[in-house]
């Protein structure tokens, strides 16, 4: 089975549970475990090639150019991994069936587990750095939703968000340390990457990558100082804890340490920022573990200390811890996740997880004695268990640590180890039996017990034949961490060596430290207080900046957004590379001088008049007439036709809008405040002017592409008109988008009108027309003929005249909307039949249909036709399919530019009906 | 005559931006106008400026520069359906809370939940 569908299984599973809502807990929890199992076969399919040493790989193009790839390859650390994630994944998916309660959202659980399995083999799996970025960032995401899967605590959801916090702030420093990394090697491909370790190493960004990556690797794995997410991620239900935040998540900060091992390792910085931080984590945790109340408490903290445990051993650097370190990853996954499991059922059985209130359980519930205390027994170290296996390896590594110190320590936390494994035994199934438990406890049924049973027979099996349970796993696993194959052979009796003798003195100082009452408290600070402290420090901070730049005032936060542009641009124009301002000028004729001069003045008029509504719009229809003129002088005679009848259904729909609005507005903002506006206005038409200004005198950098349009214009576009050919034809699928906004536009005013007709209308006095002017009338109605034929003949020359669709459009509607203003909205409206939507949607339909049109003739999407036509008393003429979506093109600008006025003029219909409406004059 | 532009660019956009800053939502509307032409025109004029060269085939001269003047013809088309839509936008605001003013009060501005 291919790799990427191995990890897209899960997924799938996801979708399945959502399916099977509806059918019974175990409908949903068995299509989860039938795609978990799927997935587990498709990876055993795979172990004996790579028993023998070959990767398994799926590569698949994703985004190429930015170095992303779809691939994943399963080498031993990532067939390890992988059945970890989906062997604990099958037993959990039983254990939380008979877990939770029939009333619970099953489904929502098995769905998000599902997803974080996915995601969680996609880590393991991915052999491209990006892709496995996702992947780890959905993971955080995943775990996020089971910690605060009953939202309805406050713990569950104050766990969740430190937990996301906490892991989304490594996972960013991770990109970036990733992206150092793949921009120093020059590959994100990992498997390429784990070949550049020289160049890695030597270059003088290796340790601000090796810090960030460390920071995404210790974030995700508890260590100090980031560990304390982790006990407050026990608000989750504890299938989750037992999963994610024991066996496997909590595991993708050593993975990923293990993975990038054969690069970073072996430098004075790994080795002491990862030991050093592996200690601390190591010690610490183990003695919080001691004094710890809550059973999933301890058991938080204890995987806490083993983290720090396994990240020490990547740490040393030499290749048989790398193999402790593997082998303690596989054992601690398994009798971890038997404890949270064992714990789980204490809880479920008793109604309490308190130490405090436990005790006597050995004879109310033998089953789960016995498979609890076999676990904690492999926690603890003690043999035949797998857990002195890995002890074993972790004390003869230490030992041969440069320094006597490691070898003390690595003692110092199997002790603690011994201490608080055993302690957890002694206080919940030791002792006398107690009257006083919550709930009167027994065994649990089958399906509780079954799923850490068979972890706990794995702790035995491993422990008595290790080299035939798990020593071709482990090596394969060391294999690929150290790149070296690995020989060792794992036997349970090693004879008689240091690390038995610190074995034995670890037991001894553990049973001591058992039979002291209480222990010693670490000054520990609390650092959920210290989280939440800083959490809100941060959000005061970015509400302090918010309210700051947005106070909901949009002056204010445009004039911050001119003001950042113009710092921008200064620093555009003082730095190098300004262009020579050696093109020559055209000259100005005097037309154009006057032309210049009304402009300027309108606009200045305009500035200070604005409050004035009807004369500023006066004003901007006059510059708007110059704007018209100028591109009418320029050579551009589209943009001139089109731009002054878009000038015209602008002011006329302006018009109406001042219908409603009172005659002046009122002054909105003081003295000093108007004088700052004016003179970041200044300066930003003095910087724009001042663009313009060194664009047009300089030479373009580069060649122009309108050549290729100009010369193909009428062999490929069929026309002689470029500009219209460029519309239709070379960027058609531009206007198309352009055509579908536009019609959007307008439905959103269409909603608008309609969202405000149907609400309670106001008291304002509104202006509404009174008679039409019968000349007006006459006028209007005579004209619309002769208007329609202008706007059927500039259809119809566009393509090779200026002329198209948009300006045809306009012209129509400018037509349309004289009825309206001359013989008032009710007489058209009743006279209408047209719906305009539906000119928007055919417009939209038929620019699509002509595009494709284009496939039948086996061409992409808009590709255009073109041919002589000649009919009888016609002369020949050119006929090119874009004519069919110029007229798409012209009955969406039609149908949006009369949806407006259309829902503008229903508007003051219904106000000027409306209680309290005064009747004015239209013309006044 | 390409000073007289570049002046041009210049004044639309000063006039453009003070008007935009006002917190009047008819102001903001005109501001948005004068601020298209401003734009458009600087599109247009990055083709570099030509007299009596229509870039239409056929016609003599050599054509100018077609495509500033197919991106400012569909920018034309799109602003006037910004200013559409921002009008009916300012005046469903007006008739519905009887004030032109654009800011949003601060009771707006706070989620539901963090209200006293």
């Amino acid at each position: 089975m291919s790799p990427a569908l191995i990890v897209l299984l899960p997924f799938a599973g996801a979708l399945l549970t959502m399916l099977a809502a509806g059918r019974g807990r175990a409908a949903v929890a068995g299509g989860a475990a039938a795609m978990t199992g799927l997935a587990l076969a498709g990876l055993c399919l795979h172990v004996p090639a790579i028993l023998q040493g070959q990767t398994v790989a799926s590569r698949l193009d994703w985004l190429p150019q930015l170095g992303l790839q779809a691939s994943f390859r399963i080498d031993g650390l990532g067939l390890l991994f992988g059945l970890l994630i989906l062997g604990i994944g099958l037993l959990i998916q039983l254990y939380a069936r008979h877990y939770l309660a029939p009333a619970e959202p099953v489904v929502r659980f098995y769905s998000f587990l599902m997803l974080f399995q996915g995601a969680m083999l996609g880590v393991v799996l991915s052999d491209n750095m990006l892709l496995l970025l996702v992947f780890w960032e959905l993971t955080s995401l995943s775990s996020f939703l089971l910690i605060g899967f009953w939202s309805g605590q406050a713990e569950a959801r104050r766990g969740a968000r430190m937990a996301l916090v906490v892991t989304g702030m490594g996972g960013l420093a991770m990109i970036a340390g990733l992206m150092i990394l793949g921009h120093v090697a020059g590959t994100y491909q990992i498997s390429d990457l784990l070949a550049a370790r020289g160049a890695i190493q030597s270059s003088p960004l290796y340790l601000p990558a090796l810090l960030l990556i460390l920071l995404g690797a210790f974030t995700k794995s508890a260590q100090f100082p980031f560990h304390f997410w982790l006990p407050h991620a026990m608000a989750a239900p504890t299938p989750v804890s037992a999963y994610l935040h024991s066996a496997t998540m909590v595991k993708a900060g050593v993975f990923l340490l293990a993975r990038l091992w054969p690069v970073l390792s072996g430098t004075p910085e790994w080795f002491w920022l990862v030991s050093g931080t592996g200690l601390v984590t190591m010690l610490l945790g183990a003695w919080v573990a001691l004094s710890r109340d809550d059973l999933k408490a301890l058991l938080a903290y204890s995987t806490v200390s083993h983290l720090g445990l396994i990240c020490l051993l990547l740490g040393l650097g030499t290749a048989e811890a790398a193999l402790a370190a593997v082998l303690h990853i596989l054992n601690h996954a398994i009798f971890k996740a038997a404890l949270f499991m064992t714990a789980g059922i204490i809880d479920h059985e008793t109604g309490t997880r308190s130490v405090a209130r436990l005790g006597g359980l050995r004879r109310l519930m033998p089953v789960t004695f016995a498979i609890g205390t076999l676990a904690a027994l492999s926690m603890a170290g003690i043999p035949p268990l797998n857990g002195f296996l890995s002890k074993e390896l972790m004390l003869e590594a230490s030992l041969h640590a440069p320094g006597i110190g490691w070898a003390i320590a690595a003692t110092l936390s199997a002790a603690l180890s011994v201490g608080y494994s055993l302690r957890l035994v002694r206080a919940v199934f030791l002792g006398p039996v107690r009257g006083d438990y919550p709930r009167p406890p027994h065994d649990p049924g089958a399906g509780l017990w079954l799923a850490p049973g068979l972890l706990v027979a794995l702790v035995v099996l491993i422990g008595l034949m290790p080299d035939q349970a798990a020593g071709w796993l482990v090596r394969a696993a060391a294999t690929a961490v150290t790149g070296a194959e690995a020989q060792a052979h794992l036997a349970l009796w090693h004879g008689w060596s240091g690390a038995l003798g610190l074995s034995a003195l670890a037991v001894a100082a553990g049973l001591a430290l058992l039979a002291r009452r209480g222990v010693w408290q670490l000054p520990l600070p609390d650092a959920r207080r210290i989280f939440d402290r800083v959490a809100a420090g941060v959000l005061r901070l970015a509400r302090l900046l918010g309210d700051g730049l947005g106070n909901g005032s949009m002056a204010r936060a445009l004039a911050a957004l001119l003001v950042v542009i113009l710092a921008c641009a200064v620093l555009a124009y003082a730095g190098p590379g300004q262009p020579a301002l050696t093109r020559p000028m055209l000259p100005a004729p005097p037309v154009a001088v006057i032309g210049w001069l009304v402009l300027m003045l309108a606009c200045l008029a305009m500035t200070a008049c604005h409050r004035d509504r009807l004369l500023a719009l006066v004003l901007v229809g006059i510059v708007g007439l110059m704007v018209s003129g100028l591109f009418l002088y320029l050579s551009a005679p589209d943009l001139a036709l089109t731009q002054i009848t878009v000038e015209v259904v602008t002011v006329i729909l302006l018009l109406m809008a001042l219908n409603f609005l009172p005659r002046r507005s009122r002054r909105g903002s003081a003295g000093a405040r108007r004088g700052f506006d004016a003179g970041l206005s200044v300066l930003a038409g003095l910087g724009f002017g001042g663009l313009a200004w060194v664009v047009m005198r300089s030479q373009p950098e580069l060649p122009s592409i309108s050549g290729y349009m100009l010369r193909n214009s009428h062999a490929l576009g069929g026309g002689d008109n470029v500009v219209n050919v460029i519309l239709v034809d070379f960027r058609g699928y531009d206007t198309f988008g352009e055509i579908t906004v536009l019609g959007i536009a307008a439905l959103v005013i269409f909603a608008l009108a309609q969202a405000l007709l149907a609400g309670a209308l106001p008291r304002h006095p509104v202006r509404g027309p009174g008679d039409h002017p019968q000349m007006l009338a006459v006028v209007a109605r005579l004209v619309l003929p002769m208007t329609l034929a202008v706007g059927l003949h500039m259809f119809l020359r566009g393509h090779n005249l200026p002329g198209g669709g948009f300006v045809a459009g306009l012209i129509v509607a400018a037509a349309l909307m004289a009825q309206y203003m001359a013989m008032g909205q009710a007489w058209v409206q009743d006279r209408n039949r047209l719906a305009w939507q539906g000119l928007i949607g055919a417009g939209v339909a038929v620019a699509g249909l002509t595009g494709i049109g284009a496939w039948l003739a086996g061409r992409p999407f808009l590709t255009s036709w073109h041919d002589k036509i000649a009919l009888p008393g016609l002369e020949p003429f050119e006929l090119a399919s874009a004519m069919g979506f110029d007229l798409g093109v012209f009955l969406c600008v039609l149908g949006a530019v009369m949806l407006a006025l259309d829902a503008l003029a229903r508007l003051a219909r219904a106000l000027r009906g409306a209680p309290g409406a005064k009747e004015a004059e239209w013309n006044s | 005559m390409e000073f007289l532009i570049a002046s041009a660019i210049g004044m639309l956009t000063a006039c453009g931006c003070y008007l935009i800053l006002r917190s009047r939502s008819f102001a903001v509307v005109l501001g948005m106008t004068l601020l298209s032409y401003a734009i458009n025109l600087f599109l247009f004029a990055s083709g570099r400026l030509a007299v009596a060269a229509p870039p239409v085939l056929g016609q003599g001269s050599a054509p100018g520069d077609p495509l500033p003047q197919a991106l400012v013809l569909t920018a034309i088309v799109i602003s006037f359906g910004m200013t559409a839509v921002t009008v009916m936008m300012a005046l469903g605001a007006h008739l519905s809370g009887g004030d032109d003013r654009i800011d949003m009060p601060r009771a707006d501005r706070v989620p539901p939940e963090e209200r006293e």
